[in-house]
């Protein structure tokens, strides 16, 4: 279990990096901030690249801030930090608690934001959060700035839409700031911080009587990529969500999924554990967003 | 492939070393400084033995190259004990408890649980279960490592 021989790059900005990136030819050379996800990989041989170049040392990819109604977290910024940051609580709840799911303490003091969003594991409770609420993320690279919907970064489990050129430099999350909204996010791993055997997001608004407004749903663990499911959205939006309506918008939800079978659960066992994660994500959206009046 | 002068402080003492890029930090301690007390593991992230604090933070360093923490603040197992070479509380209540059977996850559930009591010195039962749940004990004496947590705690509350 030891990675193959690669060189080793500190780099100091980003320009150092997109320098580094376009030079590449065909040598592959990859990001490392955190390297919670690629360390093991390379351990395993599953990666091999010929350089790594370290961003950590990279203050412009950290650090949490505010545009218009955006929450926009730099691409390096600590899975910790932003567990921790009680703007990030108050600006978009659902991110904090889906971080409460994000491996351990261990490792999340390493593990970075953007490190998970470039990485897509289709178990990542960063990408299904950004992709349930609609987000998108910045990238830089030889063609020059761009951004990208969460809709469009997530291709196939690990894989992204992202340039062998580009180093993703920050996640923009938006912010609902409408009365009686409310968040849910639940999980099923072996442990508690363990990959999601299946995971859930909601969110949601409600207006005075109840009457579900908006809703944005989200499972993750399920298919090869975090997964909108705006079918059920659509079929829930102008009701009140009782739980036998509930229940009826949400029975087709296991025939949405194409899960994968591996040795702690089975593809079956995927479809109808994201449903129940779901149902139970929309109640505890719901029950928030009554009490957020 | 490059090779690299690395140079840390670890507990207290500056130390340095040449490696390659591809040395695991977990390896550097070991192979390269002698600090056999952190124990690798499972070498992909998963059992938590190879915990250290790295900068006040506890991780796992398997998953960092030795490289990346050049210029770091290392804190190991070996630093956990007095000046005097007297048991740190926490030790001291793992032997009380006897929370170890076989060892092989003592060095980093003492990393964890001392990184825990750092920041919280009255920690619940549950924030504690948290706080080691990324580090198995095969040998499932999670119940004696709880309690000496919970020992440790109380001792060191007590000694303020």
């Amino acid at each position: 279990m030891k990675a193959a021989a690669f060189d080793y790059v500190r780099a100091a900005s980003i320009e150092e990096v997109c320098r580094l990136l376009a030079e590449a030819g065909d040598e592959e050379r990859k990001i490392i901030a955190g390297g919670q996800t690629l360390v093991p990989l390379m351990a395993m041989r599953m990666a091999r690249p010929a350089m790594l170049i370290d961003i950590n040392h990279i203050d412009a990819l950290k650090g949490i801030r505010r545009e218009g109604e955006s929450l926009v977290i730099g691409a390096c910024t600590r899975q910790a930090d932003v567990l921790a940051s009680a703007e990030v609580r108050a600006a978009v709840p659902l991110l904090s608690e889906a971080l409460s799911n994000v491996g351990h303490e261990q490792t999340r003091n390493r593990g970075t934001v953007g490190g998970s969003l470039a990485n897509a594991d289709p178990t990542a409770e960063i990408g299904l959060t950004t992709m349930t609420l609609g987000g998108e993320v910045s990238a830089i690279g030889a063609g020059g700035e761009r951004r990208i919907a969460a809709a469009e970064l997530f291709e196939g489990a690990m894989v992204t839409t992202l340039g062998a050129d580009e180093l993703l430099t920050a996640v923009h999350l938006p912010i609902w700031s409408a009365p009686r909204t409310g968040h849910g996010f639940h999980e099923v791993g072996i442990r508690h911080g363990d990959f999601a055997i299946a995971a859930a997001a909601v969110q949601l608004t409600l207006d005075a009587s109840g009457t579900c407004v908006r809703i944005h749903i989200g499972v993750g663990g399920a298919s090869p990529c975090p997964l909108r499911l705006t079918e059920i959205e659509g079929a829930l939006t102008g009701k009140a969500l009782d739980d036998a309506t509930v229940e009826a918008a949400t029975a087709a939800i296991p025939d949405l999924l194409d899960p994968q079978s591996d040795l702690h659960a089975g593809a079956e066992q995927r479809r109808r554990t994201a449903l129940a994660m779901v149902r139970r994500s929309i109640r505890t959206a719901r029950d928030r967003a009554a009490q957020n009046a | 492939m490059s090779d690299h002068d690395i140079s840390l402080t670890v507990n207290g003492r500056r130390m340095t070393g040449r490696a390659e890029a591809r040395t695991t930090l977990v390896d550097f301690l070991r192979d390269h400084l002698g600090l056999t007390g952190t124990h690798v593991g499972c070498e992909h992230g998963v059992c938590g033995a190879c915990s250290v604090i790295m900068d006040g933070r506890p991780i796992r360093s398997c998953l960092v190259y030795a490289v990346m923490a050049d210029g770091a603040e290392i804190r190991t197992v070996e630093g956990l004990e007095g000046a005097d070479g007297s048991l740190s509380p926490l030790q001291d209540a793992f032997w009380e408890t006897h929370a170890m059977q076989c060892g092989y996850c003592t060095p980093g559930m003492l990393i964890a649980a001392t990184a825990l009591l750092e920041r919280n010195p009255d920690p619940s039962e549950e924030e504690i279960r948290d706080a080691i749940g990324g580090n198995l004990c095969r040998c499932t004496g999670y119940v004696q490592i709880v309690e000496a947590v919970q020992i440790a705690a109380k001792s060191m509350r007590e000694a303020e």
